[in-house]
């Protein structure tokens, strides 16, 4: 059996778009611009692809964050997905919040194709809040640790 | 039971100077279900993908993991590497450790640790995913071009040349569009009508051409190879097949103040009018604003006089529908609007101009049959200034961030132009920097300054102001260090271009990507220029960014290249990750039609067995391979769980999920 | 205080990227007071890039801007040259005497010795 780690390391998962923030990850990432590697990314098609059971899911295995990152307003690939994503993750986040998952743990941020500075400056600063807001305990499976 | 095969690529030192590359292959061989697990410097090299051939062979492969760079740069690639041995080629999955692990981290431990979880994300999806295999869809083989300017003229007549038809959409009454408007064209000096009109008559001559004017786009729907596309035939008030273009109408037309469109507004034209003597089509159109008959019901001239009968005060709008394979989007450019200029005194003083109003000033069909006069007295200006970048390279809100291109050539054949036909005329320029590059441009340049003694000042202009009826231009001399003022007659603006304002809706319909200045974005920006990233729209001209007429054309003919490659076709291989519904799961409650936007979602009545001889009928949601795109809108809002993606499953990123959290 | 160190200080009070300049003049174009100006509007914003800020301190210039704000105004790229001229304007009163001007002080400070536009911007600085 693993122990549970001691100095344990915040863990951020990244829902990225296909078409504009995963290439703007992408772009960070040839321009050099780093962040934390705490930030690991899962490509979707489109933000709306974002199902919220995936962000309860993550949160259940012991992610301390989670960031979806779609296209600017008005420029889906898919003409309106990032439209639906914006409103589920906002009734989805204030349930966090309810829940007790604090709302800085949840984000959704828009990054066009050609942003990878703010793609890098936006997970330097989640990544920072969640170093702040340290480990997330609530909806952590207990099973998961043994 | 699954046989994985792991490929971890070093890609010289990009990965393997910060990545262990050794200890991903190693840890990876150790997941369940993993066979084989390499490592080698280029995956993507012919040497490199015979390795992952080899081992698919060799191994029995069900499964290809490669770590590598992003899957948009080589997910295609190795797709291919697998199809070619055997295998299909949605069981690869691409771990990015490239863009996201070893360019942005420097740690070695730490970069290879995230190495190898995206790795095992990797894995944990490709053990829930299935073969796929992509559909086929038929082409329409007809191409649509928006905008009518030298870029959708050229697209559309290199298009029509390989034999397939074209409908050009223009919103304006013409075709030709700017170019329509210029004098000269730099660098050879060629008179842009006696270049431009030509190809303009072969447009309306080609059989397979047909051209729509004062026409918009109203909606656009479908996908590569089957667009559905609405097109609203605004009502021109005349009839286009029976009008003539005798121009008896105007003539006779007693409202004779409207501003002329083609002459910037310089000077008027009858209410009933034809934009200018080579427009094509060569058909009367009637201002509704203007015309006293539609106003107030009082007048009728011009259907008295015209012969043909082809005046009709009462058309409406009319909306036609028709199919394309590929649309080209060459809407073209504007100069910007000069309000947040007023330093230069553009709105107070007459003799401000832009250089598209110069170019009228100077054009032998323009309002004063090019003669070089002032606006405000025509009289013949004396001294002409000319500031360069108004409102381009500008950061600060008020213009545009990016440099026009095109101001510095064509400021100088302006000056060129002027001291040319008029010697004795003063030409100062005020530049921040001269920016030539291009064949034969420089020394263009450089012929006007040194021939013609054109007056080049560094620096920039601060303020235009009036004194004894003169323009006093107050600017920078940096050269010399001080501030000059040029008494001048006539001040010429050259202001930044901006896309043409319809293009942001225009690109909203076709599901075109746009930068911050409504450019259009290229699907890359070096490789693929002419393609937007939406699968059968290209992009023509300065839609896409600032260019020149040479440039304008050769994107135009690249533009008719990639069309009349994807018209040749007979079939297109559609998305394979496209959704699906579990119709035993299926309600039928239509919230997932409801989301989707392409429309890809129907329902059907449908017949099911329950046993014991019963059956029962239920309504249930089918997808259209064809038409889905597969963003996954539609998974995320069925209550029931039925629509699912192939290829992006719930499944299968709850499987990432589960690896990228497993610690 | 050390030289970079004033520079430093001067660029952080201006809160003007002198970088983002592109060296069109615009500034000194507009400038009602360039001819009353040894160093002009332009060159204040490439002297303290290049750090030579003895030069700017000594300038006639500071007490001749208008403080009218029209090369910010202007400025094609965000640059604001005013700025830099009351930063280092500043700077001379600072080192002069006293490290600090409080804003409850400035009425009692108003006499001859003060240059009025300093004053002019302080207030705009302090408004805000």
């Amino acid at each position: 059996m693993q122990e549970i780690n001691k100095e344990k390391k915040p863990l951020i998962v990244a829902f990225c778009c296909n078409w504009c923030s995963y290439a703007g990850a992408d772009l960070a990432g040839s321009s050099r611009l780093s962040y934390p590697a705490d930030v690991k990314i899962i490509r979707v098609p489109c933000s709306c692809r974002v199902n919220p059971m995936f962000i309860l899911k993550a949160f259940q295995r012991g992610a301390d964050g989670v960031i979806i990152c779609g296209c600017h307003p008005g420029d889906c690939h898919y003409t309106t997905g990032n439209y639906y994503a914006r409103r589920r993750m906002s009734l989805l986040f204030s349930m966090l919040d309810y829940l007790g998952i604090e709302r800085e743990r949840t984000r959704v941020e828009w990054v066009s194709a050609a942003e990878g500075a703010k793609f890098s400056k936006v997970m330097n600063e989640f990544a920072s809040k969640i170093n702040e807001l340290g480990e997330n305990k609530r909806l952590e499976d207990l099973r998961c640790k043994n | 039971m699954q046989k994985i095969g792991v490929f971890v690529c070093w890609c010289g030192s990009n990965i393997a100077a910060t990545v262990d590359v050794k200890k991903v292959a190693e840890v990876l061989k150790a997941e369940p279900g993993v066979v084989i697990s390499e490592n080698y410097q280029y995956m993507c090299s012919e040497n490199g993908q015979a390795l992952i051939r080899n081992a698919i062979k060799e191994h029995g492969l069900t499964g290809v993991v490669v770590c590598s760079c992003s899957p948009r740069m080589h997910e295609a690639t190795f797709r291919k590497t697998c199809e070619s041995a055997g295998l299909n080629p949605y069981m690869v999955e691409i771990a990015n450790i490239r863009e996201q692990c070893s360019w942005i981290h420097k740690d070695i431990e730490e970069a290879t640790e995230k190495a190898i979880i995206l790795g095992r994300s990797a894995i944990a999806k490709l053990k829930l995913n299935a073969p796929l295999t992509s559909g086929e869809s038929a082409v329409v083989k007809r191409a649509l071009v928006i905008g009518g300017g030298i870029a959708g003229i050229q697209s559309a007549l290199d298009i029509a040349e390989a034999g397939f038809e074209v409908d050009i959409v223009e919103q304006s009454p013409t075709i030709g569009g700017n170019m329509a408007k210029l004098d000269k064209t730099f660098p050879t000096l060629d008179c842009a009508a006696c270049i431009l009109t030509p190809k303009m008559v072969d447009c309306a001559q080609n059989e397979k051409i047909d051209i729509m004017t004062f026409s918009e786009i109203e909606s656009v729907k479908g996908f590569v190879g089957n667009f559905k596309v609405q097109i609203r035939r605004k009502a021109r008030f005349v009839d286009e097949k029976k009008c003539t273009g005798c121009g008896e109408c105007m003539q006779k037309c007693p409202s004779k103040k409207g501003l002329n469109d083609f002459n910037m507004g310089l000077n008027t034209r009858p209410a009933i009018y034809i934009p200018f003597a080579q427009a094509i089509p060569n058909v009367a159109i009637i201002d509704p604003e203007q015309c006293l008959k539609i106003k107030n019901g009082k007048c009728g001239l011009c259907a008295m006089k015209c012969n043909v009968n082809a005046i009709d005060y009462t058309q409406k709008d009319e909306i036609i529908e028709r199919e394309y394979g590929a649309i080209v989007v060459a809407t073209g450019y504007k100069p910007i609007s000069l309000e947040n200029f007023n330093e230069y005194g553009y709105s107070s003083y007459k003799d401000v101009v832009t250089s598209l109003e110069l170019e009228r000033l100077m054009n032998a069909a323009g309002p004063s049959d090019g003669h070089l006069v002032r606006p405000s007295d025509h009289k013949e200006p004396k001294v002409i200034t000319f500031i360069q970048c108004v409102g381009s390279r500008d950061t600060s809100g008020c213009g545009k961030p990016y440099c026009s291109k095109i101001c510095c050539m064509y400021t100088a054949k302006h000056a060129m132009l002027i001291r040319e036909k008029y010697p004795d005329t003063e030409v100062h320029v005020f530049y921040i920097d001269v920016r030539t590059p291009g064949k034969n441009y420089d020394e263009f340049f450089r012929r006007a300054v040194e021939q013609y003694g054109v007056d080049y000042i560094k620096g920039m202009v601060g303020k235009v102001y009036e004194e004894n009826g003169k323009l006093m231009v107050q600017g920078s001399d940096l050269i010399n260090n001080e501030q000059v003022v040029i008494p001048s007659d006539l001040v010429v603006l050259a202001a930044a271009i901006e896309p043409n304002p319809s293009v942001r809706n225009i690109a909203t319909m076709v599901t075109a990507s746009i930068d911050t200045n409504n450019f259009l974005t290229e699907a890359h920006a070096k490789l693929r220029p002419v393609e937007s990233p939406t699968a059968g729209i290209f992009l023509s001209g300065v839609c896409q960014g600032p260019k020149d007429i040479p440039e304008t054309v050769s994107q135009a003919s690249a533009c008719a290249a990639k069309v009349i490659g994807l018209l040749a076709k007979d079939k297109l291989k559609c998305n394979a990750c496209v959704s699906h519904s579990d119709e035993m799961l299926c309600t039928g409650c239509s919230v997932c039609a409801n989301v989707c936007p392409y429309g890809a979602i129907t329902y059907v009545d449908k017949e099911f067995r329950l046993g014991g001889g019963k059956t029962e009928v239920r309504r249930v949601a089918t997808v259209n391979d064809a038409v889905c795109q597969g963003c996954g809108a539609c998974t995320v809002a069925c209550p029931s769980g039925a629509m699912d993606l192939k290829g992006f499953s719930n499944k299968q990123i709850m499987a990432e999920v589960d690896a990228i959290c497993k610690r | 205080m050390e030289k970079n160190e004033i520079v430093r200080l001067v660029k952080e009070r201006s809160g003007t990227d002198a970088r983002k300049c592109m060296k069109c003049g615009k500034c000194s174009g507009r400038c009602p007071a360039y001819h009353d100006m040894d160093i002009k509007p332009h060159q204040f914003v490439s002297y303290i890039e290049k750090g030579e800020i003895d030069k700017l301190m000594q300038s006639k210039s500071l007490y001749t801007c208008l403080s009218c704000f029209a090369c910010v105004e202007r400025c094609p790229r965000g640059v604001a040259p005013a700025n830099v001229i009351e930063a280092v304007r500043q700077e001379v009163i600072r080192q002069q005497g006293g490290n600090k001007i409080m804003a409850e002080t400035v009425p009692s400070m108003i006499d001859e010795t003060i240059p009025q536009q300093l004053l002019v911007s302080m207030f705009r600085k302090l408004n805000k």
